[in-house]
């Protein structure tokens, strides 16, 4: 039975969690076409003090409103269809409300910078802050709110599926806790954990300063604050994906997982040492003592241990599938693959990408080579691998196989849902690689034209020219990618029900099940103990220091931009 | 529990690996004692540089020759300009010398990079960023602020001149 029918009421929100979700995702590829263009000085429709509007706008639609919408979306089907229960429906809807009503107050704030529009509440209603907002730079508080409600309705979102696995629990006391679930519910512990910073940031400092509460706020501490939940939320973007690759990807290759114990350790290890490492951002940020930059830096290197085992684990699995299929050699069997379909070509791509990404990932973890690349080019280069690509591409990808069945609908517009991922993939490429090398010729992020009076950037390996004009093509390809996508998805939505879905929605047992991985995996409130014990030993002495002369000392008033 | 012997391989491998990153790096930081940003600047109010009162050097910002063999530059970054640094005020350094950057901010935070160099550093009100750097060629040198720091972020650039050390006047200071 299809899972729209089998529970009609999940299936409802999880529609409405996706369509935001890909409104978000256009309005988004919109502004990042824009901005390629504009930086790059191919094609300027807006001003360039307008850039760090719509590179706000880039930056919260895409890397916050797309992301947590989707990932609700996603985590909804994970948690229904492994439980093999509707989601409470109350608390999950005030969630998506809540959610919801965040996202059109922080989107009227940064659209209102755009159009001039007047003073509210005493504030210029802007906010070209970008979505790392750092104080003293000052947006209408309707931005700060707007973002704080976003947290507190995927907090709310998250308490769903708790309840759920408690009623679960309750009639299956003895059963381990199906794989899905288990990586929902410790990701969702992850967010909990690592989102208490940003939220401390903005309800008990930026929202007063904002509406001129208290008159000044200390900047390294905000920043401090906003970096402890801002690594941790990459693994919210890249744990569902590594969920879709571990538990769906498998079976579209044609076999099945190879390890769910391992599966299982790897989630874990994401909750220990995800959020200890936020130091890792600030390097080159003075206030901050070596130590504790080096304690971070080791917590980050140990975090490339659950990816390194996810890129052998998932890897297996495909290669498992391959040979069902009739693969044979060392590499050969890569052709037996199905890459002419686009769920599974998606995921593959993504996962493929997402290997470079780790590479430049590691760079800039290194405590000293960071400092050739810090805020650079290279810096979005690498993040467009991650959550540009590993994350969007295979939500893309397995929105393919999920829509029709939480819609009840057929796949539309197979054709160009085939060539999608390919044309991400390719456009991704360019503008990616151009960016990295960019970077290491100097060339800094989030500039609306990096060409000074004073001096000019040379490149290291090719020119300055022909890494911009790789940056248009790619950029325009990937808006390109986005549009198919979001054509397929309408017309499938729009179509009507009826004839076979082309989807199969059995999932095959791993070949090492739950059964061999030990009991202890499932005591989250022993993980979630160590978890506290491993972030209080990285930001406990820091934050006591920068807290000991009061918690706006060394201050700054506000400064609008 | 049941981990395969590829796995066991694997996972050695990736601890191996981990663990030879943070070698080369501990090596980097104490043995070539590449020094990094860290507190040694100490505290400032931003307030007090937006005013000029600060009682430092940072009230008059330039080029000081503060040893024999140690030349400190102090800056202070705004929107949306280094002084010195920015437009007809380059910051003049001699080749083949400990030059220090003393840097702040007077209102948001700033990034200061210097092209071509590692000299890369955050400038956050409040704080006082640090970097010491020597010039082995002379020649000029682009400066960038690398942060968002408002509408006109794009233009905020300056240079660094590196001249031979007989043709470098210390006791610079500019405005
Ligand atoms: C149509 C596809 C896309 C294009 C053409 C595009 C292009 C760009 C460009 C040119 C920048 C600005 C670089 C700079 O000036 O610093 C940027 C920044 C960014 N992009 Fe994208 N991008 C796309 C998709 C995505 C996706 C799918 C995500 C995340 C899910 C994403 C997340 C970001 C973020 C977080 C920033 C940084 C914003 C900031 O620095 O505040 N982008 N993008
Ligand atoms: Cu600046
Ligand atoms: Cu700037």
């Amino acid at each position: 039975m299809v899972f729209v029918d089998e529970y009609p009421k999940t299936s409802k929100l999880i529609r409405s969690q996706f369509i935001v979700s890909f409104v978000a995702l256009a309005l988004g590829a919109l502004f990042g076409i824009v901005q390629a263009l504009h930086r790059t000085g191919t094609l300027r429709i807006i001003s360039s003090a307008d850039y760090y509007t719509i590179l706000t706008g880039h930056g919260v639609l895409l890397a916050l409103v797309f992301t947590t919408f989707f990932i609700a979306g996603l985590f909804a089907w994970a948690v229904s269809n492994s439980l093999e229960r509707e989601l409470p429906q109350r608390v999950s809807w005030s969630a998506f409300w809540l959610m919801l009503f965040g996202t059109v107050l922080a989107a009227v704030a940064i659209i209102g910078g755009l159009i001039g529009a007047p003073s509210i509440l005493g504030h210029d209603l802007k906010a070209d802050v970008l979505f790392t907002f750092y104080a003293p730079m000052k947006a209408h508080p309707a931005f700060y709110v707007g973002a704080a409600l976003i947290i507190v309705g995927s907090w709310l979102a998250g308490y769903a599926y708790f309840k759920s696995l408690w009623n679960w629990r309750s009639e299956n006391p003895d059963e381990r806790i199906p794989l899905k679930t288990f990586m929902v519910v410790t990701t969702m512990l992850m967010w909990y954990i690592s989102t208490i910073g940003v939220a401390v940031e903005v309800v008990a400092l930026l929202i007063p300063w904002s509406l001129g509460l208290i008159s000044s706020v200390d900047p390294l501490l905000t920043r401090t604050l906003f970096w402890y939940f801002g690594h941790p939320v990459v693994y919210f973007w890249l744990m569902p994906a590594y969920l879709v690759w571990y538990t769906i990807l498998p079976k579209l290759a044609g076999g099945r997982l190879f390890s769910d114990p391992l599966a299982r350790v790897v989630f874990v290890l994401f909750l220990l040492l995800s959020t200890p490492v936020g130091f890792h951002h600030q390097y080159v940020d003075p206030g901050i003592p070596e130590g504790f930059k080096f304690i971070a830096m080791t917590n980050t290197m140990f975090l490339l241990l659950p990816s390194l085992l996810t890129a052998f684990t998932v890897v297996a699995s495909l290669e498992h599938g391959a040979r069902q299929n009739g693969g044979k050699g060392y590499f050969s069997w890569l052709r037996n693959l199905p890459w002419g379909e686009p769920a599974f070509a998606g995921c593959a791509l993504a996962g493929l990408m997402f290997a470079a990404g780790g590479f430049s990932g590691m760079i800039n973890a290194g405590m000293n080579i960071n400092y050739l690349i810090h805020n650079t080019l290279w810096v979005p280069g690498h993040f467009h691998l991650t959550v540009g690509t590993a994350f969007a591409l295979t939500a893309m990808a397995i929105s393919y196989w999920l829509v029709p069945q939480i819609t009840g609908k057929k796949l539309q517009r197979r054709s160009l849902a085939v060539v999608q991922p390919y044309v991400w993939f390719i456009g991704m490429a360019l503008m990616s690689n151009a960016m990295h090398r960019a970077g290491l010729a100097g060339i800094p992020r989030r500039t609306a034209e990096p060409m000074y009076s004073e001096f000019s950037f040379e490149g290291v390996a090719g020119t300055v020219g022909e890494m911009r004009l790789q940056i248009a093509i790619g950029g325009t390809l990937l808006f390109v990618g986005a549009a198919l996508f979001l054509v397929v998805m309408a017309e499938t939505w729009l179509a009507h029900r009826g004839g076979r879905l082309q989807v199969n929605s059995v999932f095959p047992d791993p070949l090492s099940g739950p059964e061999h991985s030990p009991r202890i995996l499932d005591n989250y409130k022993l993980w979630t103990a160590i978890a506290l014990v491993l972030i209080v030993i990285a930001y406990g002495p820091p934050l006591a220091a920068m807290l000991a002369d009061g918690i706006a000392v060394p201050g700054s008033p506000p400064i609008p931009v | 529990m049941q981990v395969h012997n590829f796995e066991k391989v694997w996972l050695g491998a990736a601890i191996l690996l981990i663990v030879g990153f943070i070698a080369t790096i501990s090596y980097g930081t104490v043995g070539a004692g590449i020094s990094m940003v860290d507190d040694s600047g100490g505290q400032i109010s931003a307030e007090a540089v937006q005013n000029g009162n600060t009682g430092t050097a940072f009230d008059d910002p330039g080029v000081v020759q503060e040893s024999e063999d140690n030349v400190v530059v102090y800056v202070v970054a705004q929107q949306f300009q280094f002084r010195p640094g920015s437009g007809d005020t380059p910051i003049r350094v001699p080749v083949d010398t400990r030059v220090t950057f003393k840097v702040t901010s007077a209102d948001v935070v700033h990034g200061f990079a210097v092209t071509e160099t590692n000299i890369n550093t955050m400038v956050i009100p409040g704080q006082v960023a640090e970097v010491t750097a020597v010039f082995d060629e002379t020649g000029t040198y682009g400066l960038v602020c690398h942060e968002y720091c408002g509408a006109a972020h794009h233009t905020m650039g300056g240079s660094v001149e590196v001249v031979p050390q007989d043709q470098y006047e210390p006791q610079e200071v500019s405005n």
